[in-house]
Formats: C-alpha cells, structure tokens, sequence
C-alpha cells in the first residue's frame, strides 16, 4: 500500500511539473503578445506612457530620449517608454494594435492612416482631450479631422518643393529655375538633350508604396491652387484642372523627358538620381536635404516652388508629410497622453524638434533654428510661407489605395494603352466608391 | 462464495478490491487517472504552443474569409462565401493566380535543371579538389544573401542605366537599353530570372549530396554493359536521385508559392500587375485596402492550394 502510494504521489509530482512548466511557458507566450499597456502601466501614482513612432530613428541618436526625459522631468508621475521603429514597420504594428484594441497610448501618426483608424474607433477624438485640458488650439498649424472631430495633430511637416540641379539646367542653357509647367516642359526638354543617361525628371510610380501619386503627380494640381476633390470631400478626378495635371505628366512622359524605370521607380530611387546627377528636377522631400549632401557633396542644387499653370497667379499649395500625434482609444491614461502631446506641441519644444528633424513645426508661433542648418532649410521655409501646405489625401479613408488605383490607371495612360479621360473615369468610379 | 469463506486470502482481487475502504479505492481512480494524464503533460506545451502560433491564427483567419468587414468594424455579421466569389471574380486575383502559376513553375524547373547541371558539374572526376572547393563557394553565394540584398542589387543591375543594360549596349547585343523590371512585358520574366538565380545553389548542394550518394558500382555496371555517358545518366543518376529531386520540387513549388519580399522590394507586383501574385496580392488587401476579410479569403485559397502540395509531399516522404 506504502509503495503504490509513492508511485501515485511521483506521478502527481510529475503531473504538476510538467503542468507548471506548461503554464509557465503558456504565460510568456500571452505576456509576449500583450502589445498594449497594461494595468502594471501605472503604479505607485507614476504612469507609464507607452508612445509609438519612427521618429527617433529618423533623428540624431539620443535627441528624442533627451526630449522625453525633459518632459519626465516637467512631469515626474509621467514616464514615456518609447518604441521606435523604421516607418513601413510602425504602420504595420498600429494595423496590428487597431485591429486588437492594444494601441499603445500615444501613436505617431501619418495622415493617411488617420481615416481608418478613427473608423475602427482605434484613436481617442482629440477635441475632447483638448476642451478637457483647456488647451489652445489656435496655435496649432493645422488638425486633421474626421466629422468636425480632430483625430491627429501634426507635430512636424515636411514639405517637397521643386529640387532643381543647377550645374545641369546651366549646361542645357537654363538659366532661372521653371516657375511655369511650359518653362518647366522646356527645361526639362533641355536637360534630357544633353545626352547619355541624363533625363529632365524623375517620376517614381511604384505601386507598392504608390506616394509618387500624392507627392510627383497631384502637387501639379495643388500647386495651381487645384483640387481632386469636391466641396463636400467626394472625388473629382474629372474636373479640367485634374485633367489638365494628367494631360501635362503624359507631355513630360511623350516628351521623352522622365527618367526610365518609372512604372516601378521607388521614392529612394527618385532621390539616387538626383543625387547622382541624372535627372535635373525632381519634387522631393525636404528631409533629404540631408542625404543628398552627404552621399554627394558637389551636387550644386537649389529648392523652388513647383512650377503652376501658365496663367495662374494665386497662391501656391506645397505637398507635405507628416509626423502626426495621436492618442490611443483604449488608453487608461488618456489625460497623461495628452500632457505629452501638449508638451510636444509647445512653442520651444517643437521649435526644438522641427529644427532636429529638419522640418517646420505643428505650431505655428514656433520658428525652427536655421542657424545651425543648411541655407535651404531657409529658402524652403520661404516657400512654405509663401504658399500653403496641401496634402488632400490627409484624413481620406484608404488613401494608400486611392493612390494605388489612381496610379494603375496612370500608369496605362502613360504606356499609351489608354486615354486621359478613360483613365480619369475609372480612376473616379474606383474613388466613389471609397469617399460616397 | 463457499471458497471465500473457507480461505479469505484467495479471494479474487475484484473481491478484495471492493472489501477496501472509500480511502484506497480513491487512491486507485486518482493512479489510474494520473497515469492516463502524464503523456498528454508532456505533449502540452508542444500543443500549446503550436495552437497559439498556428491553429488558431489560421482558425482565425478561416473565420475572418465567412465575415463582412472584419477588424475594421467592431461586428462583423457573416457572409458566407461572399468574399470568396468576390476573391474569384477579381480579375487581379485571377492575374495574380496565373503570375504565381509562371512563376513558381518556371522557377522549380530552372532550378532543378541548374542545380543538376552545376551539382554534376562539382562531382565531376575532371577537375581537381581546389578548383571545385572555388567553384563550390561560388555557387553557393547567391543563396547566403538575404532576400533585401538580393532585391537592392538585383534592382541595381537590371536598373535602365544599370550594368545589363550597359553591358548588353556595349556587346552590340542591343541598341537601346531595356526596362527589365519597370517593362511589363520583361518584368515577369526578370523576376523569376532574379528568384532563379537566388534559389538554385540550394538545389545544387542537395542533388551534389545525392550524386555523391550513388554507388560507383552502378556506373562500372553501366559502363561493363555498354552503356555511355548519356545512358548511365539517364539510366543511373537520374533514377537515383529521383526521390531527392521529386522531394526538391514539391518543396520547391510551396517556398516560391509564399515567396513576398523579394516581389515587394523590387516591382510591388507592378507595373501594370504584370508581377502580381498571390501573396502581393493578399497584403494589398489587407494593408492598403483594409479589407481584411477579402485577404483572408484570399490567405486561405492560397492555403488550400498550398495544402494540395504538401499533401503530395507527405505522401513521396511515406513512399520513400
């Protein structure tokens, strides 16, 4: 009796172990899948913010961590802990978080995204936040809303005027930068006579990662003062101004004047060009100022507005991206994330952040230092004052596949196996049925 | 029971069984229970661990296919097999269904063919031990740089002012340089020229594995009979290695069916959808249009197709 006794309670024993390790096992497998914050997130009266970017990687090492400890510091209940990573993996990581309500609680945002996740009810209305913390909204840029609701707050906007390669127009006889599509036609005509494997300028159409459509295609459009959609926010893609964008890309294209490769020609491409002298002009991001100077310090370039329509003389809409705030939905701690959003919109911190990132600020009594920055930084601020920042995709539900849909259809137009109506007609059917 | 009563001790167990107190007689259920438990104890964390990381995404997924607005709508009513009509009548699904057929199809074969020819050649009694070592670590080259590397030269060299282009222009082999990847005409062909190039040195070391597995006896056998070179390799090494080769290709056929990132980073399934295929296809659903019950249907077409292989490949593995 003693002994079948022992052999039950071994067997128990091992029973448990083995249960004990499984439960054990099973819980760093849920603990690992925890993407959001949790209750551990706020102990002992200090919370912890969990905010979401690919900010820090994009500025110099260290620079954002010291912001936040400043902003521990300004508020010690309130610690920030960061998780950064590159743009494409962000994005992909929110997608994730939306979906299972585990955003962490503050989020950088692009604006394309803002749409969708405001429909999913993934991030907090900001309004609320705002008239909670009796915060001024008046000095901020811009907001983006959905329904009269503001979702995201751009903190840093990152123009794309005209880069334009001096030593390559003055070898093909230009002297001043197009400020016309004709001159700018002209000049890019010019350039690609040159010869060898020069071409006038670079179109990036790459359906992958379709921003060529926002950024090289409908700021011909904004840059005229023009729109794609309608008053009430519906497509207008058949309007004569659209018309007359698409009908003046497809003379650059028949003009024999773009840069090979277009059809599946990727943004860093685009700027690789440049950089290396083949292609004269390009509508690029300020932020690559950086880069280009760097990979190729002899390149001797300027920034200009983007050419207009011959006749007009209104002010000029400059395409822009941005490094957008958000506030989690699901976050227990909605008011502390806000406090780091207002911290972030400042005067002297985002004055501090536009000047690391080489951008201009969210709020519009900061001035960036120029002290320290390249001298086109400056000419690029001039610009920017001058006109007025225009990205109609902002705050559009799937803009990614507006702009995918709208380039396919480009894309057959300039291959010559359609028409630039047939191509404005479907590339409209397929955005009705995105923005009714 | 007259026996029972004369001699206790013989009683049969069952008798004596039920003669102990409610105590022992747990004690037994508790044994009898604990020892059916261990085994499934110790498969436990296997089991755990493959539901949490497959049986249940994919029950997710399977799901998500028979739900309308899935993830981006807080209840998503059923559909039944609407996504999945939706899915099959896309003309792009039916693109990208036709792409991955050339694709993944000319890919195994180019592999197979270049893997033996290169293997054969490594086991050949006609070069020395260093030239194949060099030759060997050659090859192999491709298949050791990840698939971004792979994408970033390969978008370098089939670049229009690339060094293709530049070489074929300078040969007097064209006049004008080629859009490889940006041509819808080329772009299929380039990639799978790309796929090809990265995958085939695995197929080269495992068929050399195989060659150096065949008994020399057979080709002496072989070559005492008559038989030349054509003849013992049809007749030998082609019959040797079949289980390695018919293995290869199954597999093969399922890797370049998945194959994603090496597409992505170099056409994005463009231009014009000339490169699209399943798995392109699935993630523009999902990432760019959000349509996340479409691209589960889509996931799990893609699924049974892939089921429909490995089916073929477990039943060469019972064959063997």
């Amino acid at each position: 009796m003693s002994g079948s006794g022992t052999r039950v309670r071994n067997r128990l024993r091992q029973l448990i172990g083995v249960t004990a390790v499984t439960a054990m096992a099973a819980t760093a497998v849920a603990c690992g899948s925890d993407g959001g914050s949790n209750e551990e997130s706020s102990s002992g009266g200090t919370v912890t913010l969990e905010f979401a970017q690919w900010w820090a990687p994009e500025l110099p090492e260290g620079s954002f961590d010291k912001l936040m400890t400043e902003f521990t510091a300004q508020n010690p209940n309130i610690k920030v802990k960061l998780l950064s990573g590159p743009y494409a993996s962000t994005k992909q990581q929110l997608v994730a978080g939306a979906a299972s309500k585990t955003l962490p609680d503050v989020v950088g945002l692009d604006g394309a995204w803002v749409s969708d996740f405001a429909k999913q009810g993934a991030i907090a209305d900001l309004t609320e936040l705002m008239a909670d913390a009796k915060y001024d909204s008046g000095q901020l840029a811009s907001q983006i809303k959905i329904k009269d609701k503001t979702y995201m707050v751009p903190v840093v906007n990152f123009v794309y005027p005209l880069f334009v390669n001096n030593d390559l127009l003055k070898k093909a006889g230009v002297t001043t930068p197009p400020t016309t599509r004709t001159q700018f036609l002209e000049a890019a005509k010019k350039v690609s006579a040159l010869g060898g494997n020069v071409k006038g300028w670079a179109l990036p159409l790459d359906t992958a990662v379709p921003n060529g459509v926002q950024n090289d295609v409908m700021s011909w459009l904004w840059a005229s003062g023009g729109s794609m959609l309608t008053e009430d926010g519906k497509a207008n893609l058949t309007s004569d101004q659209v018309k007359g964008t698409v009908e003046f890309v497809k003379s650059l294209n028949d003009a024999n004047v773009i840069a090979p490769g277009s059809l599946t020609m990727k943004e860093q491409d685009k700027v690789e060009k440049f950089t290396t002298g083949q292609v004269g002009m390009v509508i690029d991001s300020l932020a690559h100022i950086t880069l280009i100077k760097k990979n190729n310090p002899k390149l001797n370039f300027t920034v200009t507005p983007i050419p207009a329509e011959d006749s007009y003389t209104g002010k000029r809409g400059i395409p822009y991206a941005s490094w957008g705030i958000g506030v989690s939905n699901s976050s227990k701690h909605k008011a502390e994330a806000f406090k780091l959003v207002e911290f972030l919109m400042s005067k002297q911190t985002n004055a501090q952040l536009s000047t690391l990132a080489n951008g201009f600020p969210g709020n519009k009594t900061a001035t960036p230092d120029f002290t320290k920055s390249d001298p086109l930084f400056k000419t690029a601020f001039g610009i920017y004052q001058a006109g007025y920042p225009a990205n109609e995709f902002v705050g559009l539900p799937k803009s990614e596949d507006l702009m995918r849909s709208f380039d396919e259809q480009l894309q057959l137009t300039l291959t010559g196996k359609q028409s630039v109506d047939d191509t404005l007609k479907k590339a409209q059917e397929s955005w009705s049925s995105d923005l009714s | 029971m007259k026996l029972a009563n004369l001699n206790p001790t013989a009683a049969p167990p069952d008798t004596k069984v039920a003669s102990q107190t409610p105590a022992a007689a747990g004690s037994g259920k508790l044994r009898f229970f604990a020892r059916g438990l261990v085994p499934y104890a110790y498969l436990s964390p296997t089991v755990i661990l493959i539901s949490v990381l497959m049986i249940v995404p994919i029950a997710m997924v399977v799901s998500y296919s028979f739900k309308d607005n899935v993830i981006v709508e807080e209840n998503p009513v059923l559909v039944g097999l609407a996504n999945y009509t939706k899915v099959l009548t896309d003309p792009d699904f039916l693109v990208a269904l036709k792409n991955t057929f050339v694709f993944i199809t000319v890919s195994t074969v180019a592999h197979l063919v270049l893997g033996l020819t290169f293997a054969l050649m490594l086991n050949t009694s006609l070069l020395g031990g260093v030239t194949k070592a060099v030759f060997r670590i050659i090859y192999i080259l491709p298949w050791l740089f990840t698939v971004a590397v792979i994408a970033v030269i390969w978008r370098l060299l089939l670049d229009p002012s690339g060094v293709v282009n530049y070489l074929l222009t300078t040969v007097g082999r064209m006049q004008q340089g080629v859009d490889w990847l940006s041509d819808p005409g080329t772009a299929l062909w380039a990639l799978t020229f790309v796929n090809i190039w990265a995958g085939f040195p695995f197929f080269m070391i495992s068929i050399l594995a195989g060659l150096q597995g065949i008994s020399s006896d057979l080709y002496e056998a072989a070559s005492v009979d008559g038989a030349g070179a054509v003849r013992q390799f049809l007749n030998v090494t082609i019959p040797q290695l079949r289980p390695v080769l018919v293995s290869m290709a199954v597999l093969d056929l399922i890797w370049t069916s998945q194959q994603f990132a090496l597409i992505w980073m170099t056409t994005g399934g463009g231009p014009l959808n000339a490169t699209e295929m399943l798995s392109t296809y699935t993630y523009k659903q999902a990432f760019s249009s959000y349509e996340f019950a479409t691209a589960s249907a889509s996931a799990v077409i893609v699924l049974l197709l892939s089921l429909v292989l490995a089916f073929f490949y477990v039943r060469l593995q019972k064959e063997r």
